[in-house]
């Protein structure tokens, strides 16, 4: 489903990525692990299109979209959550939702019609809130959730373009013990029916959701293989250095 | 709480629809002159919070279409063509056309390069405007008569002019409302309240602002066509970045981003420089600090006295 080869991306003289090849299968829940500064940030945003590589090459669904900018990989079902929670803070848990909705339903230049309150935008937003359990804080301005909550609401914006390809970047990052296994059981829901790239640092997580691990360090995969076989891997316990797999 | 905006609106309202009779009774028709004015430069206001306020696109030249607005009425009146059904849609559709060529280039950039280089290109027409002797440069043209709407409306008479004023702004308030509160309003704001967000989820901000900006700058130039007939004498001034700073001052004021700011800056902005203009010569001195004080205590403007904060 989406095919990364040789993607280099540099910033003066150090190399975020170095040659990545990378593989995602359809209906698999691909996860990126590796040391701070690995590059597992820089790598994303070129999947998602924020970032241009210097050379490589991405293709996603069969068709090239290494020069595609990031609004046109989301309308093609490319859809990624933020590491640092990025939401519409002025906006309610709905308006958020319902904006991700209207971004992947044709164009917006409809001057008039009442956007709030369009049955077509509402009942998928609201949906999706129910989906990740925020149905009931609809209402409540992004700002003002619980910081779990927003990262909840991360997941049910990029849920809500109707993904085929679900990025997530460290959708635990910052979460309580509580919080995470309440995120750990969204996305076990979610991978039964989504195709996942999960960027984590939660040890815990990766290893109860992903199907395949890949490992990153100084811009390279050094290792792409089942999370059984990860966890025996010697050049990963050695990156890993002194953190238990 | 919508239910008070309501109210408050028919009130203020049906205060402004009982302001001629009233001034005329009691021998003040100078009022009716002032709040004409307040009521035309509102509506640039208006439109201005629609990029400025929503939009998130701080424009320092929106004088700019104030001037193209009032200009084509002028040199069309010059060429002997006064019929306000022209003269009004072409001051329109001109001012649009240049907001789109502004729009097209300065969106491009954002921060304080879109206020300068927006300073720039209306820089630009304040400057062509005093070199072109032929409609008269540096002093300004006198409008040979007002837009004639025969058997419509004489704006002749200040009073018809005024309920025009008038019924324009009520209209501008209800457009802007309404592209707001649509889908393409919504994003809009929500692409000044997270670009990048905006851009994840699949919308290119750009052609969305540069309509948003186009639509502000047509409205602006409904304002300054109104303005034309108001004065009957067009300057180059109506193009400063004075001229500009004005407008921006009133949406700040009254409150960016919200449906009343606009209107409520418009009028406190003026009736104060009104005031104090009658006080001393030299009321700048008075304005200026009451401006910074207003700001400063006032930080989501006037309406935010009456609304609750809204997205």
């Amino acid at each position: 489903m989406l095919e990364v080869r040789a993607l280099t991306k540099c910033f003066g003289a150090l190399r975020a990525c170095d040659g990545i090849d990378f593989d995602v299968r359809e209906g698999e829940t691909h996860a990126v692990i590796g040391p701070n500064g690995a590059g597992k940030t820089t790598f994303i945003s070129q999947l998602a299109g924020m970032l241009r590589p210097d050379s490589g090459r991405i293709s996603f669904a069969g068709e090239d979209i290494t020069s595609l900018p990031a609004p046109k990989r989301a309308r093609k079902g490319l859809a990624r959550s933020f590491q640092i929670t990025s939401v519409y803070p002025e906006f309610s848990a709905l308006d958020n939702v319902a904006l991700a909705v209207q971004a992947h339903s044709g164009h917006s230049f409809r001057f008039w019609r009442t956007a709030r309150g369009d049955p077509a935008l509402v009942e998928p937003a609201e949906r999706v809130l129910e989906d990740v359990g925020l149905l009931q804080r609809k209402t409540i301005l992004a700002a003002n959730l619980a910081h779990g909550e927003q990262r909840q609401l991360e997941v049910a914006m990029a849920l809500a373009t109707e993904p085929r390809l679900l990025l997530l970047d460290e959708p635990m990052a910052g979460m309580g013990i509580e919080e995470s296994q309440r995120m750990i059981a969204l996305l076990s829901r979610l991978k039964q029916r989504k195709t996942i790239i999960l960027v984590e640092h939660d040890m815990d997580a990766v290893f109860r959701l992903a199907d395949r691990i890949s490992v990153l360090v100084y811009g390279r995969v050094i290792a792409t293989d089942s999370p059984e076989k990860i966890k025996l891997n010697e050049e990963v316990r050695k990156a890993y250095l002194g953190e238990d797999l | 709480m919508l239910s008070k905006r309501i109210f408050l609106w028919i009130f203020f309202v049906a205060l402004l629809a009982a302001l001629p009779p009233f001034v005329l009774a009691i021998g003040q028709p100078f009022y009716l002159d002032l709040v004409r004015r307040i009521m035309i430069l509102a509506i640039a206001a208006i439109s201005l919070n629609l990029i400025l306020g929503y939009g998130g696109l701080v424009s320092f030249g929106h004088a700019a279409y104030l001037g193209i607005g009032a200009y084509t009425v002028g040199i069309m009146g010059f060429y002997g063509l006064t019929s306000g059904w022209l003269q009004w849609p072409v001051a329109i559709g001109a001012s649009a056309l240049v907001a789109l060529a502004i729009g097209a280039v300065s969106i491009r950039t954002s921060g304080i390069y879109f206020i300068m280089i927006t300073l720039a290109f209306t820089q630009m027409l304040y400057y062509l405007g005093i070199s072109i002797a032929e409609f008269g440069g540096d002093d300004g043209m006198r409008l040979k008569s007002r837009s004639q709407f025969p058997g419509l409306i004489d704006l002749g008479d200040p009073v018809a002019f005024y309920y025009v004023a008038l019924g324009l702004m009520l209209l501008s308030v209800f457009v802007v409302f309404k592209i707001v509160n649509s889908r393409f309003g919504m994003v809009l704001r929500a692409s000044k309240s997270n670009e990048a967000r905006s851009r994840a989820i699949g919308f290119s901000p750009y052609p969305y602002r540069l309509a948003a900006f186009v639509i502000a700058g047509a409205m602006c130039g409904l304002a300054g066509a109104l303005y034309a007939n108001h004065t009957n004498y067009i300057t180059p001034g109506l193009m400063s970045w004075q001229q500009s700073g004005d407008i921006m001052f009133m949406v700040i004021l009254g409150g960016m981003a919200t449906t009343a700011g606009p209107v409520l800056g418009a009028f406190v902005l003026l009736l104060v420089e009104d005031q104090l203009a009658g006080w001393t010569q030299h009321w700048q001195v008075i304005f200026g600090p009451l401006l910074v004080l207003s700001v400063i205590f006032f930080r989501r403007g006037l309406a935010g006295i009456f609304t609750k904060p809204d997205a």
